[in-house]
């Protein structure tokens, strides 16, 4: 590209718009509580303890996703059947639908005019308003997320490797957990971390389903609406802290994963 | 060893059709042809990695049509390599251990053997990214050869590599098969790599097999011109090497160095052969007399058969230069060729 032409300049220009987009609200959010609000905040039971509830049911959504969606992911990397662009475009659409939409269509499913919501209450299952009910909408929004990134995960390993291990005496399981597994452990990581990234920002769906027990994203809200932008502010900080610390800290692991394989 | 009968197999838009083949104990069996011919998945066939649709193949006596890849017994070996990228070398050799039941002290012998004889042993602590090429094939043969396939697929072993890593795999390639009782199967289109370590050889084409025979049987008596084409070196000859010269009969060609160990036929395409009618005056070593016995009109060029010392040299020239010397049947020609011009094996 030559440094003179408009269309250069053009490029760059956008580029720090976007920069500039992106960064200066999260900035402006992150900078303009006190310190010592910031640090009272931390003492609320309930800021604490919707954290860690945010936290934790993420982590349960990728934990689930990574149960059911790593089989379905090396199923999609690795065949070709009739009908497999449509089953990849239904593990998209809960991107697609509009959040609150989500929780009401899993609302239709565990609700008690719906046998298998019946069936859940028999045994003791309350998705409406429990922790159960957001790890299942978390999980819902996060796996399209898990499964995409593992499934390139999965066709970034030659399957020739497979074969060659297979040749050797291995079965299909000792070679997917001996060849494929370690070789795709980097895109798992991955999967999880954009899984539960996913997961943790949801707010939309969880309200309708659970308003209570508060996730943190609904406490900033109730916050926000109760008392106004300087008392939700402070609860934000935390949380987005948290995150990227701990993300950040999966992204360094798994950076030293990939370097030594 | 391998016996492939009546076998059809479809993939996509390709097919395998009506294959038969039947390759014996110890061989050294290669198959070749163009890109796109079928070679690769009529190996990934017999390997059990792609299904059968209509046909039987048996390895070792035993009926493999539907077995696993994992109960046929063979070993394969890519043109990429495919070590496994997360496990050291000495790991990678060792991996067919977990699952063939082989006897302690065997396989310690034969790790021990394999590794001096593809001289591994200062890269035994090594992950596969930090070998050359050469390294890393000498590996996968290691590695293949640990649980003693009955047969061993290789799959293009040499294309990947450079020139001088080729010869060094071509001869460990040779000695491995000298010392095992391995059947060897490998897929090339390179005639050279056919002539210097087949024992037979099919030549395939668009997913059937034109022909098989050996080596000199091909490149002599090709069935078809789509063979005859595909070999295009067709003056191949046994010969006697003395020094740096070969004989043919009582024609001496000189080779202008000393051959290699092993080697017993030349090659020389038609194209590099020069017809005159007086003994050319040039730095052409090799200029000889024959009679013509035969003009094949080939569309845009003519072949030109030419007899000497009882052997039949195959010369191209166009037409025009067809008409311009006055070729015809019968006639006294001489024909020269540059050293350089020639191939060994």
């Amino acid at each position: 590209m030559k440094v003179k032409e408009p269309f250069f300049w053009v490029n760059i220009s956008c580029g720090i718009i976007i920069m500039v987009f992106i960064l200066l609200p999260l900035l402006e959010m992150l900078t303009a509580p006190s310190l010592s609000m910031v640090k009272e905040t931390i003492k609320d039971k309930d800021v604490v303890r919707s954290i860690w509830l945010s936290i934790y049911t993420a982590g349960l959504a990728a934990l689930f996703s990574f149960i059911f969606g790593t089989p379905l992911a090396y199923i999609l990397a690795r065949t070709n059947f009739v009908g497999k662009r449509l089953v990849e475009s239904i593990v998209d659409l809960p991107i697609v639908i509009p959040h609150p939409v989500v929780g009401i269509a899993i609302l239709s499913v565990a609700g008690k005019n719906h046998w298998i919501g019946e069936i859940f209450s028999d045994v003791g299952i309350r998705i409406m308003g429990s922790v159960t009910g957001i790890v299942v909408v978390l999980t819902f929004v996060g796996l399209p997320f898990y499964v995409n990134a593992v499934k390139s995960g999965f066709e970034n390993i030659s399957p020739r490797l497979e074969n060659v291990s297979r040749s050797l005496g291995a079965s299909m399981t000792s070679t997917f957990f001996r060849i494929t597994f370690p070789l795709a452990w980097r895109s798992i990581l991955i999967g999880i971390i954009m899984c539960s990234a996913r997961a943790i920002s949801e707010f939309g769906a969880v309200v309708v389903v659970a308003y209570h027990p508060m996730i943190a994203p609904v406490l900033i809200y109730e916050r926000y609406e109760a008392y106004g932008l300087s008392y939700s502010q402070p609860v934000a900080v935390w949380l987005v802290s948290i995150c990227l610390i701990l993300f950040l800290v999966l992204r360094i692991l798994t950076l030293r994963k990939g370097k030594s394989s | 060893m391998i016996e492939v009968k009546e076998l059809f197999v479809e993939l996509g838009d390709f097919r395998l059709d009506n294959i038969n083949v039947a390759i014996n104990k110890n061989e050294f069996f290669v198959l070749m042809g163009p890109t796109g011919a079928g070679k690769t998945v009529l190996l990934e066939v017999i390997a059990g990695l792609i299904p059968v649709r209509k046909g039987y193949i048996s390895i070792g006596g035993k009926n493999a049509t539907t077995l696993p890849p994992e109960k046929r017994g063979v070993g394969i070996v890519y043109q990429d390599y495919c070590l496994f990228p997360h496990m050291t070398v000495k790991e990678n050799i060792n991996f067919g251990l977990h699952y063939n039941k082989i006897k302690k002290g065997i396989a310690k012998d034969r790790f021990k053997r394999l590794v001096q004889n593809l001289n591994l042993g200062h890269l035994l602590n090594r992950l596969p990214t930090n070998l050359s090429g050469g390294e890393n094939q000498r590996v996968s043969l290691a590695r293949a050869l640990m649980i003693e396939p009955l047969v061993l697929l290789l799959d293009e072993p040499l294309s990947a590599l450079d020139h001088r890593f080729r010869e060094e795999i071509r001869e460990d390639l040779k000695k491995l098969h000298r010392d095992s009782d391995t059947t060897f199967l490998m897929v090339t289109h390179d005639f050279a790599e056919a002539i210097s370590l087949a024992d037979r050889v099919a030549v395939m084409n668009e997913g059937r097999i034109e022909q098989t025979g050996t080596t000199e049987e091909i490149f002599r008596k090709p069935c078809s011109t789509f063979v005859a084409d595909f070999v295009g070196m067709k003056n191949l000859f046994a010969v006697k090497f003395c020094g740096t010269e070969a004989r043919i009969n009582y024609l001496t060609i000189d080779v202008g160095y000393s051959p290699p160990e092993g080697c017993s036929y030349i090659a020389v395409r038609p194209e590099d052969i020069v017809l005159s009618l007086k003994k050319l005056d040039s730095s052409m070593r090799n200029a000889f007399s024959g009679t013509i016995k035969g003009l094949i009109d080939r569309g845009f060029y003519y072949e030109v058969w030419i007899e000497s010392a009882e052997t039949i040299f195959k010369a191209t020239i166009t037409k025009r230069s067809l008409f311009e010397l006055a070729l015809s049947e019968g006639m006294n020609v001489f024909f020269s060729f540059k050293s350089t011009a020639l191939h060994l094996f």
